[in-house]
């Protein structure tokens, strides 16, 4: 028997309130709205998969590691050498599918499995560096790296957006309440009075 | 703290992988080998003190895994090297006893 499709929730509901509050001062915290997540693999040095995936995502996977690539609202996230996270609109998983269809490769849908939280603010590196040992310095750091690391032990993808103001911090759900608070706790010296 | 270099990810902390033990012990065929050389690939392994070879996993980021040689003595970790890859030389690297 069918079922209706579940409305996404997120698991940050809770901290609804305490986020709405987190939108001042020298680092704000906000979470980023349910999209759809692919976790992609196939075989870098399978030129015509790599070319057939880079046209429907209208950017180029990603190859050096701890890079992103940007097309419109999409975002493809270098995961290893062989695997990519693809955040986007929905539609994407049957389009790569055809696109793939015959070649080495693999496509599973992850959109319920994490949470994006998006830290910004002048602030912002130093309330990460009290929970991450990787040197975030810009000189080290730059606009566009994107990290698998851990940040107050949780694992966590951390992926500085391109215009460099925003760290995207993409979490387990299980990890996302604890992580959020972690943060929010994290960030209370930098916020008005 | 070790830092060791992820092939592909670069530099980061140990806490940030799995250890898996020593590398390049090969599976012999379960049929061909008696109950001494099945306990041998089971339990005994080099444990020298110098230059180790071994297996890492780097759990909290790209999930892959790699070889590794590093001094028992001091932990200064000497190479970094794919799986399946050869153990690379290195200065007092020659494998002792096993
Ligand atoms: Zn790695």
């Amino acid at each position: 028997m069918a079922e209706a499709p579940a409305t996404p929730r997120s698991p940050l509901a809770g901290l609804a309130g305490a986020l709405a509050g987190a939108q001042a001062g020298g680092v704000t915290l906000t979470e980023r709205p349910a999209r759809a997540r692919l976790n992609l693999r196939l075989d870098p040095e399978d030129e015509e998969a790599l070319a057939a995936a880079a046209a429907v995502l209208g950017a180029a996977l990603p190859l050096a590691p701890n890079t992103a690539a940007s097309a419109g609202d999409r975002t493809v996230l270098w995961l290893g050498p062989d695997e990519w996270l693809v955040t986007g609109p929905a539609a994407e998983a049957d389009m790569l599918t055809g696109a793939l269809a015959g070649r080495h490769h693999a496509i599973t849908d992850v959109s319920a499995m994490y949470a994006t939280l998006a830290l910004s603010g002048a602030n912002a590196r130093e309330v990460l560096m009290k929970g991450c040992r990787l040197d975030l310095h810009p000189r080290a750091f730059a606009a566009g790296t994107c990290v698998q690391t851990a940040l107050a032990r949780a694992q966590v993808i951390l992926h500085r957006s391109g215009n460099g103001q925003t760290y995207e911090i993409t979490v387990r759900n299980s990890f996302s309440v604890y992580l959020a608070t972690w943060l929010l706790d994290a960030m209370a010296e930098y916020r008005p009075a | 703290m070790l830092w060791i270099d992820c092939p592909w990810c670069g530099a980061r902390p140990e806490t940030e992988y799995r250890y898996g033990g020593e590398a390049h012990i090969a599976r012999p065929d379960p049929a061909a080998t008696d109950d001494a050389g099945w306990a041998d690939y089971l339990f005994m392994r080099t444990n020298p003190k110098g230059v180790h070879a071994e297996r890492w996993m780097h759990r909290e980021g790209c999930r892959r895994w790699f070889n590794v040689l590093r001094s028992t003595v001091n932990n200064e970790v000497l190479a970094v090297y794919p799986m399946g890859a050869p153990r690379p030389d290195v200065p007092g690297g020659e494998a002792e006893g096993g």
